[in-house]
């Protein structure tokens, strides 16, 4: 029982991350059209974006791993 | 050549010195891992045909995440071939120390080694006392915790050992002293010419690092932190890689190991509240809100020291650890329907997850360096921050 619901929670994370970089991956991608130069900078700041939402869904993992 | 003084000078003290601290990682880190062999033991074990024989796949793949007082290479029973590492203990009667090989690879506390008049045994990766007397076979006696997890209670000597860990972090940190003082050195000879062989693949990883993370977050003053984030970009980077290759040199869960990240993560908390200026500090205790916010930001800006650390530290832990296990997990996926047909898929969708651990390793590195930058370019920020 602690096992299959520390899996739904982790699922559960996974879609809030998944939601939250998919987003982030549209907006740069949408971005990078717009200005193809700032590229580089996009993607940087994309890359920071994304290590924080994952972060949090890493937490979420973690928590499910030790209970 | 602006960055090749500190490349011949500080370089490799940086690197010994994390190596210094990583090893009491390594010690704190079989305390981490305690907590997951008890879990395995209620984990419903998938019975392979013959019915005899049981195939704990949550067993196993924390068995190899974990830390470990043998070096495996291959085979198993009396084929098994590996390397036998020291076991360095810190006990009631002072230090002791013996080889790993006088256990033979016990593992459930049933072969008790005497040294200096004390008995040990190993369970589950760990070195206990041993009780005087054996029940069921096992020198430790076993509780039930509040939660039901089985775990072991007797009392265990401080561990100093040179574990897998500890010697892949030896390992790693003699890769990099190589590979920097000859390229430094190149540096030296060749100095004003084009970079010529290795220069040349670790030129443009150093001003990657110098470009794209220190200038645009520490501004000006980037030179001072350039030999902390390059010591930590590269021990991170060649760790995460060697930890991906599944023999023998490689294959150590050093940077999915939480006390190692505790300690990179520590680095940096360091250097940021050491080189906090006084607009960091204002900005924490005299943050720029209505005096009615003060008592509720002063804790939350408090609390904000030790969570970016705290984020950095389970932020590469979490990556690289479950990195390792869903490539386990899929290899075990053949073992779980015990059948030859899944191999293809599963062995196909273990090259492909393998093939984004390399990118992973690569951008957790990145991204470790990048936060601890900004951090501290935040902390070292001169004009009274405003922007949050």
């Amino acid at each position: 029982m602690g096992i299959s619901l520390a899996a739904i929670g982790a699922g559960l994370a996974a879609i809030g991350a998944g939601l939250g970089i998919g987003k982030i991956g549209s907006s740069a991608m949408e971005g990078i059209a717009r200005q193809p130069e700032a590229a580089s900078k996009i993607q940087t700041a994309m890359l920071i974006a994304a290590a924080f939402i994952e972060a949090v869904a890493l937490f979420a993992v973690v928590v499910s791993m030790i209970s | 050549m602006k960055y090749r003084p500190f490349l011949i000078s500080k370089k490799y003290f940086l690197t010994a010195f994390l190596a210094f601290f990583c090893l009491f990682g390594a010690v704190m880190a079989q305390d981490v891992h305690a907590s997951h062999e008890g879990e395995s033991a209620h984990i419903e074990s998938v019975s392979k045909e013959h019915g005899e024989e049981k195939f704990n796949i949550t067993e196993f793949i924390f068995h190899h995440i974990g830390d470990s007082h043998v070096f495996h290479f291959w085979g198993e029973g009396e084929h098994w071939k590996g390397l036998y590492l020291p076991i360095i203990l810190y006990t009631h009667n002072g230090l002791v120390t013996f080889s790993s090989k006088a256990f033979e690879l016990n593992d459930d506390g049933s072969k008790v080694v005497e040294v200096k008049g004390m008995r040990f045994v190993q369970a589950h990766g760990k070195i206990y006392y041993a009780n005087e007397e054996a029940e069921h076979g096992s020198y430790v006696s076993h509780e039930k915790n509040k939660k039901g997890k089985d775990v072991i209670t007797n009392e265990r000597p401080l561990d100093f050992s040179i574990t897998k860990n500890v010697f892949s972090v030896f390992f790693s940190v003699a890769l990099l002293l190589v590979i920097f003082i000859s390229v430094a050195n190149a540096y030296k000879k060749r100095e004003g010419k084009a970079p010529k062989g290795f220069q040349s693949l670790i030129e443009p990883i150093i001003l990657f690092v110098r470009d794209d993370i220190a200038r645009p977050n520490l501004g000006y003053k980037y030179e001072r932190f350039m030999p902390y984030l390059l010591t930590v970009f590269f021990f991170i980077w060649i760790n995460n890689m060697l930890g991906l290759v599944p023999f023998f040199p490689g294959g150590a869960n050093v940077t999915g190991n939480i006390a190692t990240t505790l300690v990179l993560a520590m680095f940096t908390m360091i250097l940021i509240n050491f080189n906090g200026n006084k607009y960091y500090w204002g900005h924490i205790f005299n943050p720029p809100v209505p005096w009615w916010l003060k008592p509720l930001m002063i804790p939350v800006e408090m609390i904000s020291i030790i969570s970016r650390p705290f984020a950095l530290m389970i932020r590469l832990f979490a990556n690289i650890t479950a990195g390792h296990i869903l490539v386990l997990s899929l290899l075990c996926l053949i073992f779980i329907f015990n059948s030859l047909a899944v191999a293809p898929a599963s062995i196909f969708f273990a090259v492909f997850i393998g093939a984004i651990e390399l990118l992973v390793a690569f951008i957790q590195a990145f991204i470790f360096t990048i936060l601890s930058a900004l951090f501290i370019g935040m902390a070292v920020e001169e004009h009274a921050a405003d922007h949050h």
